[in-house]
């Protein structure tokens, strides 16, 4: 596309002994761990974990207390790093601008940066909700469409950013079983066609060992184990088994 | 605030790139509130007149009446009743419109984008309002000085025609007096729109985080409008 930059391949992040305070209480507890590029890395934990705490500082909307995030290599503190690198974050509530159309919201950052000319802005629009599935929503304002509809819209948004790194907070939290399967689907397609480094954050087991390369459990602002989908189902950790094993017992079953 | 305010003046250069934004901020702000500013202009010109009118006519003051009026509509009334007006009607929801966009992670979703939400909230708005309400006060003056001639005309105790009206007013208000409420008026409209932009940008919790930040930017502006009106006051008496 003619508004792609030249560095488009995949990024790495790393996490180095990340901290944070919010009124006085520490949510992040000192985190260290490495993306590679081109991995689907996907966080685990519970509610409250820091897991999109974590998400916010990577892509640099929030400033830790201490510790550093590299995205390959540079700190993402250093000037213009952050412009350097496209990174784009879909958020758990998809985060779409309410006054304007799906189209307008999916074109924002070309028109924005005034990358393209409108009409070949909204060429690009029609392809990336093409890819999402929602082609000939163009016209429709959020509100009319649904939590799932959101997200997927929230992707193709990310997408027109042709980002080296995608990070998602918790992709299918309020969505059904199968719009869940769609946006899993997503991530994957997306991880073959464009080769981008991808960060998720979720609680959702079918999800996490569905997609990731490798995962990270979180709890309580800590990393508790990092590994493969296989080494994390094998893993002996009390709290990891209670985590991945959790189930609803009625009051009356044996 | 301050600080918010100096990256919008930083920003002006490009207040050109989001001209669309400000022509849909302008028509906000013309089409909700003309027909009141016209309205209640009128209704006090004709107030102003009736309380001032028979006590000045009694004292053979006939000829002070259209200037009182014009004077206190133009230099005062018009400029403060207005701003104070658009605080309550476009302050209220300039400071919802960004607080629910906050509260609800639309800011962060642009700051992910790159684009700076002073460049793209901000910046219109306030463009917008500085230039819509000096515009605003200038209907809302001759507004109040047809209410104030119109009441001078029909009620019996005053007995002003409308040409004696106005003869009147001209020979005491001038270009000087009406600039000099259109030019507080403008000073106004920054103070509300940077007020009520900070407060929607720094709402914090949900909805009732929102309706804090509405009320916030509506007493805040008026508090402050009044306190600047006395200082400009002071600073452009003759």
């Amino acid at each position: 596309m003619s508004h792609s930059q030249s560095n488009s391949a995949a990024v790495s992040v790393q996490v180095r002994g990340l901290r944070r305070s919010y009124n006085g209480q520490e949510v992040l507890k000192g985190l260290d761990f490495e993306v590679k590029p081109g991995e689907i890395f996907v966080i685990m934990g519970p509610s409250g974990s820091g897991k999109s705490v974590l998400l916010k500082h990577i892509i640099g909307l929030e400033i830790p207390d201490a510790g550093e995030i590299l995205i390959n290599d540079e700190s993402i503190q250093s000037p213009g790093v952050m412009e350097k690198h496209r990174m784009a974050m879909v958020f758990q509530s998809g985060a779409l601008l309410n006054s304007l159309t799906v189209g307008e919201n999916v074109g924002l950052y070309l028109s924005e940066h005034q990358l393209l000319a409108p009409a070949d802005i909204g060429r690009v629009v029609s392809e990336k909700l093409e890819v999402v599935g929602l082609k000939g929503t163009e016209d429709k304002m959020p509100n009319e469409l649904s939590g799932g509809m959101k997200k997927r819209v929230a992707i193709a948004r990310a997408l027109v950013v042709e980002p080296q790194l995608i990070l998602y907070d918790e992709p299918t939290s309020e969505l059904d079983p199968l719009s869940a399967v769609v946006i899993g689907e997503e991530i994957l397609k997306l991880k073959d066609r464009v080769h981008v480094t991808t960060i998720v954050v979720s609680h959702d087991r079918d999800l996490a060992f569905g997609v990731a390369d490798r995962i990270a459990v979180i709890n309580d602002g800590r990393i508790v184990s990092i590994g493969t989908p296989e080494e994390i189902k094998h893993i002996s950790d009390p709290l990891i088994r209670k985590f991945l094993t959790a189930d609803f017992k009625r009051p009356d079953s044996r | 605030m301050v600080l918010l305010f100096w990256r919008t003046l930083l920003a002006l250069p490009l207040a050109w790139r989001q001209r669309e934004k400000v022509y849909d901020q302008l028509f906000e702000i013309g089409n909700a509130s003309l027909l009141m500013v016209c309205i209640l202009s009128f209704f006090i010109g004709g107030v102003i007149a009736l309380q001032t009118g028979p006590v000045l006519v009694e004292r053979g003051l006939t000829s002070a009446v259209g200037g009182l009026v014009g004077i206190s509509i133009a230099k005062e009334l018009a400029p403060v009743m207005m701003s104070i007006l658009i605080a309550g009607r476009i302050g209220s929801a300039m400071a919802a419109e960004i607080g629910s966009m906050r509260v609800y992670q639309e800011i962060d979703a642009l700051r992910t984008m790159n684009i700076n939400p002073i460049h793209y909230l901000v910046l219109p708005r306030i463009t917008a309002i500085a230039l819509a309400v000096p515009l605003l006060v200038i209907f809302s003056i001759l507004a109040g000085w047809l209410g104030g001639a119109a009441v001078s005309a029909a009620n019996g105790r005053i007995d002003i025609a409308f040409q004696a009206f106005f003869q009147n007013l001209r020979e005491i208000v001038g270009l000087r007096e009406v600039a000099n409420g259109v030019f507080k008026s403008f000073c106004f409209a920054l103070v509300v729109g940077v007020v009520s932009c900070h407060q929607g940008l720094i709402t914090i919790g949900g909805p009732r985080g929102i309706g804090r930040s509405v009320t916030k930017a509506v007493v805040n502006s008026i508090v402050l409008i009044v306190i600047l009106d006395y200082a400009l006051t002071r600073l452009l008496l003759k």
